[in-house]
């Protein structure tokens, strides 16, 4: 019954162009780095984490369109999985599990063991309430409202924090209807 | 099956490129009205990464025995962990000026300016975060450096090479 999504995301992994991982961990802590100097709100960089990824999400779903042989999902359940098991594990090399399904089938949370973006990084005590990868919230608001579903994701536990895992939150919020813009063509 | 050697981490390239490319947009916005400004932040940005970088790949290496062995160093093994291929060509007056050619900078593939901006000042912030990580990877193998970029647009046709000297 269920599709064997952990092996479509090994295999769109295996194919994609990759890069070292250091390289990506590095430049987003020193981006992190800078927006706490320049912001001194930690309120304000969660928020500014969040837009740039909205903006990504936005690209990132062309990307998983075009490479990771997914078709059309019959619901927010099978969403969910393939965000966790396809597009995490071929975009950042990690499969996050997805539990804590509410009856209605519209929140349910993702578990990342491993967050790449977390290697190397250690929090000050200066940092309270920053929401470290608050990137990753954006990334899939942004990517999933470019397929009309209109969501809220925020970080209920980070492993940074101290927490004994991360998790994320998403919920649907209401599905677009398709718009047309009369002026587009 | 189960005792394979641990993978090295790998993220997919669009990933590191969205971000980049954020990160640029971002300091664009908010560095002040001059490319000059916006350069130099996006400058410092680069160098903690490359400092970082430069740390991590050299450490199981013997001392350089000089700057020239620093420079190899830096067009082969880092350019090929950072941006995937060697240097393609590297000159010297030998009085202290490198230039480090890269005819397919990965950055720079999709580069394109709108017809209206300056191709120059946009090429120069696209390309700053990279002189600042060469800078970082410099002074972390104890060399004081600046660090610029040129960027000879390709004819409008022509697909590569996007050659970029540093």
């Amino acid at each position: 019954m269920a599709k064997p999504y952990q092996r479509i995301g090994d295999a769109a992994f295996s194919k994609i162009e990759k890069v070292n991982s250091e390289l990506f961990t590095l430049t987003y802590g020193s981006l992190v780095s800078q927006l706490v100097k320049d912001y001194e709100d930690v309120a304000e960089v969660n928020k500014q984490l969040d837009k740039m990824g909205y903006n990504i999400g936005a690209r990132l779903i062309d990307e998983f369109l075009a490479k990771s042989n997914i078709t059309r999902c019959v619901d927010f359940r099978e969403t969910a999985e393939v965000i966790g098991k396809v597009a995490f594990r071929m975009f950042l090399g990690i499969v996050a599990q997805v539990v804590n399904w509410n009856p209605e089938g519209t929140e349910c949370s993702f578990i990342i063991d491993e967050n790449p973006l977390n290697d190397f990084v250690e929090l000050p005590e200066s940092a309270a309430g920053l929401l470290y990868s608050n990137i990753l919230c954006g990334v899939i608001r942004g990517a999933l409202e470019q397929i009309n579903m209109k969501v809220e994701c925020h970080f209920l536990k980070d492993a940074l924090r101290g927490d004994d895992t991360t998790e994320i939150r998403l919920s649907l919020k209401e599905l677009l209807q398709e718009t047309y813009h009369a002026d587009d063509d | 099956m189960s005792a394979s050697p641990a993978p090295v981490k790998a993220v997919a390239d669009c990933v590191f490129d969205l971000l980049h490319n954020e990160i640029v947009d971002w300091a664009s916005q908010t560095a002040g009205p001059s490319t000059d400004a916006v350069v130099q932040k996006l400058d410092r940005l680069g160098f903690q990464v490359g400092y970082r970088l430069a740390e991590r790949y050299s450490r199981e290496k013997p001392r350089f025995a000089d700057t020239l062995e620093i420079i190899k160093f830096l067009c082969k093994e880092f350019w090929t962990e950072a941006f995937k291929r060697q240097v393609d060509n590297l000159k010297t007056n030998h009085r202290g000026v490198f230039v480090l050619l890269d005819k397919k900078f990965r950055l720079m593939a999709n580069f394109s300016p709108p017809p209206s901006a300056s191709a120059k000042d946009l090429a120069s912030i696209q390309l700053a975060f990279t002189c600042g990580m060469i800078r970082g990877a410099l002074h972390d193998l104890s060399v004081a450096a600046t660090v610029t970029a040129e960027f000879a647009t390709p004819a409008p046709a022509q697909d590569a090479p996007f050659p970029c000297n540093f």
